[in-house]
């Protein structure tokens, strides 16, 4: 450790650098920038993350690393680049989704774009997080940006209610997290992912400190990916943020928790994994269950996804549980499945808001089908794909993550899960029944007419539709991302 | 089970899945208010589909068990997924029924769909679609994408274009039915991961599956049974298919769909849909889980019993047609279920039979009281009477209908159950003779039911202006009669086709696991020592160098020189 980086360590981090870089520029153009015409923003927002896409494929391509940095600091392999493309294309679609809605609710540009830009740099760092110092970090850029993205509509009262929970929480959640490291630095005496495993493994012991670091970890962790029980302040967040806001939380910012959890159980904590496993096992079950059972009581559209994003990530947590190569490639391919998906129907949302209707009611879908057969049949794509019904890519997501967990015997927790998956055809459906079995309401539904809507929204249906049918591929891809991180 | 090249020069098994399919795209296109020209679309490319589906008794060859037409390529590697459609003697005449039962769908709906014509006929071709692609599946994967997908247009078809309680019914059609599909999910894992563990070999392929004998030795124990690996996937398929044919404490769902469907709706789900859950049995449960078949004999004759009489006895008290004809079906498939766990020739063929049989005759009665609704909007039996003084035409063609439903010889019917009942004799005599009072029931209700409607005075005023048939509603109802005469006077080419592939199953339940190449001995024998098979999943290409490449037989033959 004779030199804190090189320039190479800068080449490793060129797409951070340039998600950087962007946001900054953002910054910069909406100060100097006269007219109050701001659309453009997100053109110069949508370049900078295209670049970013490139070079993070450059890095894939150039072999499944892993290729450590900055002391150790940053690491880039093929899981970290997996990751890293996911939160990048969720973030394109985001800023298509809302490039329009801002101007209709008198949000910010300028502010909305940067933001979102640090949120991003914010994922990608926690994807190629090495360390426990540098995963917080990357957790903070990305929690602190969303604090401000979530309270972006400053003179709605929920909107303020709900950034404020989330506020709390995130920075008690931090703490918890905080603490967890503590006591991890404290038992390995350094902060690296290999030098907390080497201490973790040293005699097999059971250090009570180090149980209580592992505890105290996943409950940081169990905030942050709004794991049953600490999930309380999600639903009312989802509600009140701005929709494109919850759009991105949901397709990137929660994935990011979930990157970095399997990727520090797996990698600082492997001694433990009987432990954590167990854990890990009742977490996954409480989060499915309850998230599924309520979300059927939700009547606003963004309530039942926010239950519906804690069902998900309850199905997600089977991944680390099962910790086998199989079940990471699961969880990489599932990420990607579900950050379009779950875009895809909030973006909906953001199409039917228009003017006084917040579009967030479910009612406010009610004869879609007649007034939009095209509208309609996206957001059926979503909605088929969130129940995991064939052809879409959330059917091929739970068939490999419910593979995973067969191959690794954990028959009761797939019984649960399957259970769990067919619970919650019910409240999906129900939208889909409000959008084609009810009669158009006497007033009609008002849609957006965006053209970079449409195209977020074909954007996230082409990829539901494409993995569904197709996806030998990207399956071969993450179980080649995988070996990174389990194997 | 062996697999024959595709004796024709195209693949048949796509074209007739996908025309529909197709049809489907092109309606998007077609303006909604075009009523006409969506209707005529429709019904051509379901009637395409249809004609194509017409070779296939001709160029199938009834000689050999193999499956026939196939086609095969690789879909998902790195799972051990294709794409691999096949036929044989169990597919060939469910598949020409779903091709026959939905033109005659298509064509029962031009007068009574006006409202929202376009989706309607969409949501029904996609799903023969999905109802051809489920019968002609022979990778897992791949049945149970479309299984799943099926699901879907059914659920609108009763929940935009049904009746009364129409969007509770669609939504407990698809939650009974999604539920037992997942726990069937995992039993195809199971399977696919024990059979990979065991070859070495990670697939989906049905073939290759059922070459692999699954352990039957208790595992755990459950309210003091023991049930084995076997067993327990079984169950897991067994429930999926059991609430799709719908066996006894399963039924619920039926009654409410079959009622609140629109006439094609009914005519699909009765004719198509609850063949899928027998199919099921008799393609995956019975080859792949012989032992466990066996084990469950006494459950499936007494729940089959059950449905039987019990199906037969609600029958009774049904005020209203459809609900009537509804419960007749789960008594119909009960002796489906009967014959078929029979396992004999003349049982199995009878229940193949029988469930092609009920397609047409059942599939035929909801058209009637279909008829009957659009002129009235009525499905109550105290509104009709005497119906048969105003619509002499229509009181002949129920008549047929009715009477090959209760198995009159002569008519399809008889033949089916004849042949069922000879099956289960074989077996125990009294599950036979209790069968038959589901006969002499199921003649009572279905007599009276057709004394209430038709005979007697005309009661209620609106009744007396009824007109009899139009053309095309007679177009709908006279293919099927032709068929009812056809398989009760001449049964020979249908049960000829499906003789081989009946014995050929019936040969694989009764050998068991001592019949299959890949026992556990064998296994052991195939895997070279040092050579540990990893699943594919996680090193693909993972073959035993040792037998890669080499065809089956001469794979037994190297075993065996190294057992030596």
């Amino acid at each position: 450790m004779t030199q804190p980086f090189t320039p190479a360590d800068l080449t490793l981090l060129a797409p951070e650098i340039a998600v950087t870089i962007t946001a900054l520029v953002v910054l910069l153009l909406d100060l100097l920038a006269r007219s109050r015409e701001r659309a453009w923003l997100a053109g110069v927002g949508l370049l900078g993350l295209a670049a970013a896409i490139a070079l993070v494929a450059r890095q894939m391509a150039q072999g499944p690393g892993p290729v450590l940095a900055f002391s150790g600091l940053h690491v880039v392999d093929s899981y970290a680049s997996f990751f890293k493309l996911v939160f990048l294309l969720s973030a394109i679609i985001v800023i298509l989704l809302a490039a329009r809605h801002l101007q209709d609710q008198g949000m910010d540009p300028g502010g909305f774009y940067s933001l979102l830009l640090f949120a991003t740099l914010g994922t990608l760092l926690m994807a190629s997080a090495a360390d426990l110092l540098s995963l917080f970090v990357g957790l903070e850029t990305m929690a602190v940006s969303s604090y401000a993205l979530c309270g972006l509509m400053k003179r709605d009262q929920r909107c303020n209610e709900g950034a404020l929970k989330y506020l709390l929480m995130g920075v008690f959640s931090t703490g918890v997290l905080l603490y967890g490291m503590v006591l991890l630095y404290g038992v390995a005496g350094g902060t690296g992912f290999q030098v907390v495993a080497r201490a973790a493994g040293l005699g097999g012991f059971r250090n009570p400190a180090l149980v209580m670091a592992m505890v105290l970890l996943a409950a940081g962790f169990g905030f942050k990916i709004a794991a049953v029980p600490f999930h309380m302040y999600l639903p009312d967040m989802y509600e009140g943020a701005p929709t494109p806001v919850v759009a991105f939380m949901a397709g990137a910012a929660e994935l990011a928790g979930m990157a970095v959890l399997v990727r520090v159980f797996l990698l600082a904590l492997p001694e433990l994994q009987v432990d954590w496993g167990l854990l890990f096992w009742v977490l996954a079950v409480l989060t499915m269950t309850i998230g599924n059972l309520v979300a059927i009581a939700q009547a606003n559209l963004k309530r039942m996804l926010a239950y519906s994003t804690i069902a998900h990530m309850g199905y997600l947590l089977i991944g680390p549980v099962v910790g086998s190569p199989l079940g990471v490639a699961a969880v990489l391919f599932y990420s990607l499945a579900y950050a379009c998906m779950t875009i895809g129907a909030f973006g909906m949302v953001v199409l039917l808001a228009r003017g006084r209707t917040r579009g967030d009611q479910i009612d406010d879908f009610t004869g879609l089908a007649q007034r939009s057969p095209l509208a309609a049949g996206l957001m059926l794509l979503f909605l088929l794909s969130l129940t995991g019904i064939p052809p879409t890519a959330g059917f091929v997501a739970k068939f490999y993550l419910f593979a995973a967990a067969v191959d690794a015997k954990y028959y009761w927790l797939v019984l649960i899960a399957v259970v769990n998956s067919a619970i919650s055809l019910y409240y999906y459906m129900r939208v889909a029944m409000v959008m084609y079995m009810r009669e158009v309401p006497p007033q009609g539904i008002a849609l957006g007419r965006s053209p970079a809507l449409y195209l977020a929204l074909f954007l996230a249906a082409a990829v539901t539709l494409l993995l569904g049918v197709f996806p030998g591929p990207v399956l071969e891809l993450a179980r080649a991302s995988a070996a990174g991180v389990a194997g | 089970m062996t697999v024959q090249g595709n004796v024709l020069g195209f693949p048949i098994l796509s074209l007739i899945t996908y025309l529909p399919l197709l049809g489907a795209i092109l309606l998007l296109a077609v303006g909604r208010e075009r009523i006409g020209a969506i209707r005529n679309l429709a019904f051509l490319f379901s009637l395409a589909s249809f004609g194509v589906s017409l070779l296939l008794p001709f160029r199938y060859d009834p000689s050999t068990p193999a499956v026939q037409f196939v086609e095969r390529h690789t879909w998902i590697p790195s799972l051990g997924v294709s794409y691999f459609f096949g036929l044989d003697g169990i597919s060939l005449w469910l598949t020409l029924l779903t091709t026959f039962l939905s033109p005659v769908a298509v064509l029962c709906s031009y007068e009574s769909i006006k409202h929202r014509a376009k989706e309607y006929y969409i949501f029904l071709l996609i799903l023969e679609t999905g109802m051809l692609g489920v019968f002609l599946a022979l990778d897992f994967f791949l049945f149970y994408v479309f299984w799943e997908v099926m699901l879907v247009p059914m659920y609108f078809l009763i929940g935009v274009w049904g009746s009364d309680r129409r969007l509770y019914s669609a939504i407990k059609f698809f939650l009974y039915t999604l539920f037992g599909s997942v726990v069937m999910l995992l039993g195809i894992l199971a399977v696919y991961f024990y059979a990979g563990a065991r070859t070495g070999q990670y697939t989906f392929d049905v073939l290759e599956l059922m070459k692999v004998a699954y352990p039957h030795t208790p595992l755990i124990t459950v309210l003091g049974l023991s049930l084995s690996f076997q067993d327990l996937v079984w169950l897991a398929f067994a429930l999926s298919f059991a609430i799709k044919v719908p066996m006894f404490p399963f039924h619920t769902w039926l009654p409410d769909a079959h009622t609140d469907a629109p006439t094609a709706g009914s005519v699909i789900l009765a004719g198509v849909l609850l063949k899928m859950g027998t199919y099921g049995f008799l393609r995956f449960n019975l080859p792949l889980f012989p032992e466990a078949s066996r084990h469950f004999v006494p459950l499936v004759f007494v729940l089959a019993i059950i449905a039987i009489i019990y199906g037969a006895m609600v029958c009774m008290v049904q005020p209203d047609m459809k609900r009537l004809i509804a419960y007749s079906s789960v008594s119909h498939m009960g002796f489906v279920m009967l014959g078929m766990f029979a396992f004999n020739l003349q049982g199995v063929q009878g229940s193949l039979l029988q469930m092609v049989n009920h397609g047409l005759s059942t599939g035929g009665l909801f058209l009637v009281v279909g008829l009957i609704y659009d002129r009235r909007h009525t499905r109550l039996i105290s509104e009709l009477g005497g119906l048969s003084r105003q619509m002499p035409i229509y009181a002949a063609l129920f008549a047929i209908i009715m009477l090959a439903s209760m198995g009159l010889p002569g008519l399809n019917g008889f033949i089916g159950e004849f042949l069922i009942l000879i099956g289960a004799f074989q077996v125990r005599w009294w599950w036979g003779a209790l069968a038959v009072t589901g006969i002499i029931l199921g003649a009572a209700y279905m007599l009276w039911l057709y004394q209430r409607t038709m005979f007697g005075e005309i009661t209620k005023e609106e009744n007396r202006t009824l007109p009899d048939l139009d053309a095309r509603e007679m177009a709908t109802l006279l293919p099927i009669i032709a068929l009812c005469f056809w398989i009760g006077l001449y049964p020979a080419p249908f049960l000829r086709a499906m003789e081989t592939s009946v014995a050929n199953v019936i040969q694989m339940v009764e050998r068991g696991a001592a019949g299959k190449p890949i026992g556990p001995e064998q296994a052991a024998l195939r895997r070279s020592p040092g050579v540990p098979g990893t699943p594919a999943l996680r090193q693909p290409g993972n073959t035993d160098p040792l037998i890669a490449g080499l065809p089956d037989r001469q794979v037994a033959s190297v075993a065996g020189e190294a057992g030596r």
